[in-house]
C-alpha cells in the first residue's frame, strides 16, 4: 500500500500549486481587486423602522412615536475650530465635551457614536445653520415611546437600549449594541411584532470610511418597514379610572370580560407615569423607580402571590359536590369548634355557607374530600384525598401560569404531597395538618389574575378563555388563545353563585350593593403575618349576563368587605352602566390611604 | 536521563513548523483586529491577540503534558476517550449552549468549549486502535462497515448540533482508510457522487437529464452485441438519474437554507450578493488588494473595519493575503506543505499499524481544514465556517489540533518500542 502513499503526497502538493496559482491571479494579475480595494469598499447603512402603534379596544391611541434628534459624531473625521464656541452652542462645559471626545474615540474612531443624545428642538433648529462649521458631526432623528396616557405603565412596558447580557445570549444575530428592544410588558412580548423590519441601504465608501456614492444606483436597497399596529383588549378609560381609585394604595385590580377572556383593565398599584421611562428620561428615572420601596416594577396582577382567602370557598363548594361528599340542600351543624370563625354557629346549607362565609362549614366539607375513608391508615387516606383534590383546584387555573401575553408571569402554588412531605416529612401529616386550606389560606397562593380568571369561571359557569392583553396584531385576532373547560356539571355553579349574589345584597359585600348593577362576589379577608390584613373580593355583573369578572386586592386596607368590593363595585358599574351613581362611594375610596407608613414593606411573597 | 533520551527523538523539524504556524497565527490575529488610533497592545487580554496568547500558552503546557503521559496510554485507552467525548457530544445535545445558530458549546466558566472539536482526535484514535489487528482487512465489507460506523457517529451529532461544518471534517478520515487498503471503487463512486452534485448545481434538470439520456443510448448503440454491458449501462443510467433528482431533494429539503445560500452563491455568487456572497467578494478583495509583496504589518485596510467577517477565525487568511501578499501567503502556503508532507513521511516510519493509521488522520483532519479554509477565502469552495489549524483564533481549536499533532510526535518517539503489541 506504500504507493498510496505517494498518491497522497501528490494529492497534498497538487492542491498547495492550484492555490498558489489562484492567488497569483487574485494578487498578481487581476487589477479589480486592487482597485476595489483602493477606491471602493461598500458599507451597509442600517434604516431603523418606526414601532408599531398601540390601541386600546375603543381604538383610542395609547402608544406613539415621537421624533427626537441625536448629535452624532465621527471622531475621525470631528473637527472643532472653536472650542468655546461650539461649547457655548451645544450649552455644555468643556469637561463634558471632552469626556464625551473620549467616549466617542473609544467606541470608534470611524463609526458614528452618539454625542448627545436627543438634543431639545431649540437646539436642533440653531444647529441646522451652525453644523457646517462642525465637520465630523451630524444629526440623526430617531422616534421614541410617546404615551396618551399616564396610567398602564405595567402593561406597555417600555423600551430602551439592549443590554450586553442579552446580546451575548442572542442567537438570531438580530440585534446590535446601541438598538432598542422592548423590555417589558407588551413592547418585549410583542417585541417581533412591534420593531418593524429594519431595512439598508449600501454606500459605496472609501478607506477612510467617507460616503462617497450610491451603491449600484440603490439597486440592493430595502425600505425599513413599520412594525405592526396593535389593538389591547384594555378600555382605556376603565383602566384609568381604576387606577384613580388605586391612588395611595398597594394592591391589584384586574377585570376580564368572561364570554373572551380579554381584560379590560389591568391595575398594578402604585404604578408610574411610562412616560419616565421613555428616551433619554429612562436612565435618570430607572434607578430611582427600581429602588422605590413600594416597587412599582412589580406587575402585582401577575407577579404578586396572595392566599385566596374566602373566596377559595367557590372553589371548595364547586369540587365537594362534584365529588358528591355534599349536596346542595344537606344541612351541616358547625359548632365552631373546628377553626376560627366570624360566622355564627349552627346549621347552614350551601348557599347560606357561602353568605355567611361559614369557616367552619368548609373545614368539615373539606375533611370529608381529604379523609375518604379508602384506606385504613389516615395518613395514607389524606394522601389520597389531597392529590385528588389538588387536581381539581389546578383545573381552576391555580398553581399555574395561564398564558397571558404579558412576561413574567409567576404560577402561585397549590401545594403538592411532596411540599408536604418535606415540611413535615413523608406520611407524618394529615388533614388536620393541612386544614387551613379549606378557607384558602396556609400555603395556598394565588396571583390576582388568577382570581379574576375565577371570576370569569363562574360566571361562565365552567369554563374560560386565556386571559390576554392584545386582541388584534395588524388586525388579526391574536392567535395564542384557547378556551379550557373544566370537569364539572355547570348546575353545580349555580347554588354557589347564588351565595355570591347573596354576598352583596345582604352579607359581607353590602358596600357594593346596587340594585341595578346585580353584582355577584366574594369578599376575602386575607390574613396578614405582617401588618393589618388585606382587603380582597372576586365577583362578576351583572349576574344573568356576565359582561365584567373582577378581582381586587388592597393590601393592609382590612376587611374585604370595605375597600376591595368598594373598587370592584364602582369599576363594574361604570363598565356595565356607564355611569357613576355613588359619588359617596367613589370619595369613600378615594379618601382611603393605606399606604404603607405603619405597615413599612408591602407583603408580597411572604404569606 | 529518560529526557534526554526522548529530546533526542522528537521530531524537531514538525515541532519548529508547529511553532512558526502558531507565532504567525498570533501576529496576524493581532494585525487583523489592530486599529491605528487606538493602538492596542499585542498583550492586551481585552483583545483576541491577548486572549489567543493564553490559549498558546496553554497549548504549550498540553504538548509538554502529552510528552509525559505513557506512550502506550493512547492506544490502551482509545476505545475510553472516544466513549467519553461521545456522550459529551450527547450530552451539549440535550443541554449545551447555543452560539451562532448551533449548539456545540459546553460553559466552562467564562469560557466555552467546544467537545465537537476534541472528538476528531478521539474518533481518530477509536479508528487506529480497531484497525490494528492482523484479521482486519478493509477489503472485508464487515471491517468497512465497522470503519464507517466509527467516522459517522461524531458526524451524525455534530451535524444535529447545527454545526454541518465540522462534522465534514470527520470525512478527511478517509485518508488514513485509503492508505490502509480501502478500495479505491469505493473512493471513484463517491467522488462520481460529488461531480453530479456540482454539475446539478451548474446545469438545468431538464438539460442534464437530456445529456444523461443521449450518453445512455450512444454507449448504448455502441455496445449494442454485448448484452451484459447494457445492462451494466441501463443501471448506470438510472443510478445517475436518480442521483440527480435526489441533488433537488436535498438541496430544497433537506438543507437549511444558510446552508443552501452558500452552496448556491458558490456555482452563482450573485445569488445573494450582499449576504454570504458579499462575505466572500469582500475577502476575495482584501487578499487581492495585497499584491505581490502585501502592504505590510498592520498597515492592511480591509481586514479592519469590519468588511470581512470573522477576519480573526475562519477569515484570518485574508489578513495575510492583505499585509503579506501572494510572497507571504506562499510561505504560509509552504508551511502547511512543510507540515504535511513531513507527517506523511513520519506516518510511512511507523512500525505499528496503530500508530500509521493515527498519522495519517493527523494529516487527514489538517490537510481537510487547510483545504476547505483556503479554498472558502478565496471563493473556490463554499463557506464552511472551520478554523485554519494553528492560525485561526480560539482555543477548543489551537487545544485540540495541539493535541492530534503531539500525540502523534509522541508515538513517533517511541516507534522503535512499539514493533509488536504490548
Amino acid at each position: 500500500m506504500r504507493e498510496r502513499s505517494l498518491l497522497i503526497r501528490g494529492l497534498i502538493l497538487f492542491t498547495v500549486i492550484i492555490f498558489a496559482v489562484r492567488l497569483f491571479y487574485i494578487q498578481i494579475i487581476d487589477e479589480d481587486y486592487k482597485v476595489a480595494a483602493e477606491n471602493n469598499v461598500v458599507q451597509k447603512i442600517v434604516q431603523y423602522p418606526f414601532r408599531g402603534l398601540v390601541y386600546d379596544r375603543n381604538d383610542s391611541l395609547v402608544i406613539y412615536n415621537s421624533p427626537v434628534y441625536d448629535l452624532m459624531i465621527v471622531p475621525k473625521e470631528a473637527e472643532i475650530a472653536d472650542t468655546t464656541a461650539f461649547c457655548d452652542l451645544l450649552g455644555i462645559d468643556r469637561e463634558m465635551l471632552e469626556e464625551n471626545l473620549r467616549k466617542a474615540k473609544g467606541f470608534s474612531s470611524i463609526l458614528a457614536s452618539k454625542f448627545i443624545e436627543q438634543i431639545s428642538d431649540d437646539l436642533f433648529a440653531k444647529l441646522q445653520d451652525q453644523l457646517i462649521n462642525y465637520p465630523g458631526f451630524y444629526v440623526l432623528p430617531r422616534t421614541i415611546r410617546s404615551y396618551n396616557t399616564q396610567s398602564l405603565a405595567n402593561v406597555v412596558g417600555y423600551v430602551g437600549e439592549v443590554s450586553s447580557n442579552f446580546l451575548n445570549r442572542d442567537t438570531t444575530n438580530y440585534y446590535k449594541s446601541g438598538d432598542y428592544i422592548g423590555i417589558g410588558g407588551i413592547e418585549k412580548s410583542y417585541e417581533e411584532h412591534l420593531r418593524g423590519k429594519r431595512g439598508s441601504t449600501f454606500k459605496v465608501v472609501n478607506v477612510q470610511g467617507i460616503i462617497k456614492d450610491d451603491y449600484r444606483d440603490g439597486e440592493y436597497d430595502t425600505l425599513p418597514q413599520s412594525g405592526e399596529n396593535i389593538h389591547l383588549t384594555i378600555d382605556l378609560e376603565l383602566q384609568q379610572y381604576a387606577e384613580k381609585l388605586m391612588e395611595g394604595k398597594v394592591g391589584s385590580v384586574v377585570a376580564i370580560e368572561p364570554s373572551t377572556g380579554q381584560i379590560l383593565a389591568f391595575v398594578s398599584a402604585p404604578s408610574y407615569d411610562p412616560q419616565l421611562l421613555s428616551g433619554k428620561s429612562l436612565s435618570k428615572n430607572f434607578p430611582e423607580l427600581n429602588k422605590d420601596e413600594n416597587k412599582p416594577f412589580l406587575n402585582r396582577p401577575i407577579q404578586a402571590r396572595y392566599p385566596p382567602g374566602s373566596m377559595f370557598k367557590t372553589i371548595q363548594g364547586i369540587i365537594a359536590m362534584h365529588e358528591g361528599v355534599v349536596t346542595v340542600d344537606e344541612i351541616i351543624k358547625t359548632d365552631g369548634s373546628n377553626i376560627g370563625d366570624l360566622a355564627p354557629p349552627g346549621p347552614y346549607n350551601m348557599i347560606k355557607a357561602i353568605t355567611k362565609s361559614s369557616n367552619n362549614y368548609f373545614y368539615l366539607i373539606m375533611r370529608r374530600m381529604v379523609q375518604q375513608g379508602v384506606d385504613e391508615s389516615p395518613y395514607i387516606d389524606s394522601r389520597i384525598g389531597l392529590e385528588k383534590w389538588r387536581e381539581y383546584v389546578m383545573n381552576f387555573g391555580l398553581g399555574r401560569k395561564l398564558g397571558v401575553d404579558l412576561p413574567n408571569e409567576i404560577a402561585g402554588n397549590v401545594p403538592s404531597l411532596e411540599w408536604y412531605d418535606r415540611v413535615y416529612g413523608a406520611k407524618r401529616w394529615k388533614y388536620s395538618n393541612i386544614a387551613s386550606l379549606s378557607i384558602g389560606q396556609g400555603e395556598l397562593l394565588v396571583t390576582p389574575l388568577q382570581m379574576a380568571n375565577l371570576g370569569a369561571i363562574l360566571a361562565n359557569r365552567g369554563y374560560f378563555i386565556t386571559p390576554h392583553v392584545v386582541d388584534k396584531i395588524e388586525g388579526w385576532p391574536n392567535p395564542n388563545i384557547k378556551k379550557e373547560k373544566l370537569p364539572f356539571d355547570p348546575v353545580l355553579f349555580e347554588p354557589i353563585i347564588q351565595g355570591m349574589e347573596q354576598v352583596v345584597k345582604a352579607g359581607s359585600g353590602i358596600r357594593g350593593y346596587l340594585d341595578s348593577l346585580k353584582l355577584a362576589g366574594k369578599t376575602s379577608t386575607v390574613q396578614n403575618p405582617h401588618g393589618e390584613d388585606h382587603s380582597g373580593f372576586m365577583g362578576f355583573a351583572p349576574l344573568d349576563n356576565p359582561q365584567i369578572s373582577i378581582a381586587a386586592y388592597v393590601e393592609n386596607a382590612g376587611q374585604g368587605g370595605r375597600a376591595a368590593v368598594s373598587v370592584a363595585s364602582l369599576l363594574a358599574e361604570k363598565y356595565v352602566l356607564g355611569k357613576i351613581s355613588r359619588p359617596w362611594l367613589e370619595d369613600y375610596v378615594l379618601e382611603e390611604r393605606y399606604l404603607p407608613q405603619n405597615a413599612p414593606r408591602p407583603t408580597i411573597a411572604e404569606n | 536521563m529518560r529526557q534526554d533520551q526522548l529530546s533526542q527523538k522528537i521530531d524537531w523539524l514538525t515541532v519548529s513548523v508547529y511553532g512558526a504556524l502558531v507565532l504567525a497565527g498570533w501576529l496576524n490575529i493581532y494585525a487583523a483586529e489592530y486599529d491605528p488610533d487606538i493602538n492596542q497592545s499585542i498583550f492586551d487580554f481585552d483583545t483576541s491577540a491577548g486572549r489567543q496568547l493564553i490559549w498558546i500558552g496553554t497549548s504549550v503546557l498540553i504538548a509538554f503534558g502529552i510528552f509525559f503521559f505513557d506512550y502506550k496510554f493512547f492506544d490502551l485507552s482509545a476505545y475510553i476517550i472516544y466513549g467519553v467525548v461521545m456522550s459529551m457530544l450527547l450530552f451539549i445535545l440535550i443541554g449545551g449552549k447555543e452560539v451562532a445558530g448551533s449548539k456545540s458549546w459546553i460553559g466552562l466558566g467564562g469560557f466555552g468549549l467546544q467537545p465537537s472539536e476534541f472528538a476528531k482526535f478521539a474518533t481518530a484514535f477509536a479508528l487506529a486502535k480497531y484497525l490494528d489487528h492482523a484479521t482486519r482487512k478493509l477489503t472485508d465489507l464487515n471491517t468497512l462497515g465497522v470503519s464507517f460506523a466509527i467516522i459517522l457517529l461524531p458526524m451524525a451529532l455534530t451535524v444535529l448540533q447545527g454545526d454541518t461544518g465540522t462534522a465534514l471534517v470527520f470525512a478527511a478520515l478517509v485518508v488514513p482508510l485509503f492508505r490502509e487498503g480501502m478500495p479505491p471503487l469505493l473512493l471513484i463512486v463517491a467522488l462520481s457522487f460529488f461531480a453530479v452534485f456540482i454539475l446539478t448545481l451548474l446545469v438545468s434538470q431538464t438539460v442534464l437529464l437530456a445529456g444523461i439520456a443521449i450518453v445512455t443510448l450512444l454507449a448504448l448503440g455502441l455496445n449494442a452485441r454485448t448484452p451484459r454491458r447494457l445492462v451494466y449501462i441501463i443501471a448506470g443510467a438510472i443510478v445517475v438519474t436518480s442521483v440527480v433528482r435526489s441533488v433537488d431533494f436535498i438541496l430544497t429539503d433537506v438543507l437549511k437554507p444558510h446552508q443552501q445560500k452558500r452552496v448556491l452563491s458558490l456555482v452563482n455568487p450573485n445569488i445573494d450578493p450582499l449576504g454570504v456572497g458579499w462575505n466572500v467578494t469582500q475577502s476575495k478583495i482584501a487578499i487581492g488588494s495585497g499584491g505581490f509583496a502585501g502592504k505590510g504589518f498592520l498597515e492592511g485596510t480591509q481586514t479592519k473595519f469590519d468588511f470581512v467577517p470573522e477576519q480573526t477565525t475562519d477569515f484570518i487568511f485574508c489578513t495575510i493575503g492583505e499585509e503579506h501578499g501572494w510572497i507571504g501567503s506562499l510561505l504560509m502556503l509552504g508551511l502547511f506543505t512543510t507540515l504535511l508532507l513531513r507527517l506523511v513521511y513520519l506516518a510511512e516510519r511507523q512500525k505499528s499499524t496503530f500508530s500509521r493509521i493515527f498519522g495519517y488522520s493527523v494529516v487527514g483532519i489538517i490537510f481537510f481544514h487547510f483545504t476547505v479554509n483556503i479554498a472558502m477565502t478565496i471563493g473556490l469552495f463554499p463557506v464552511i465556517g472551520i478554523p485554519l489549524p494553528f492560525f485561526s483564533y480560539g482555543g477548543s481549536s489551537l487545544w485540540a489540533f495541539t493535541i492530534l499533532l503531539f500525540s502523534f510526535l509522541k508515538l513517533d518517539a517511541h516507534r522503535m518500542q512499539v514493533l509488536q503489541r504490548w
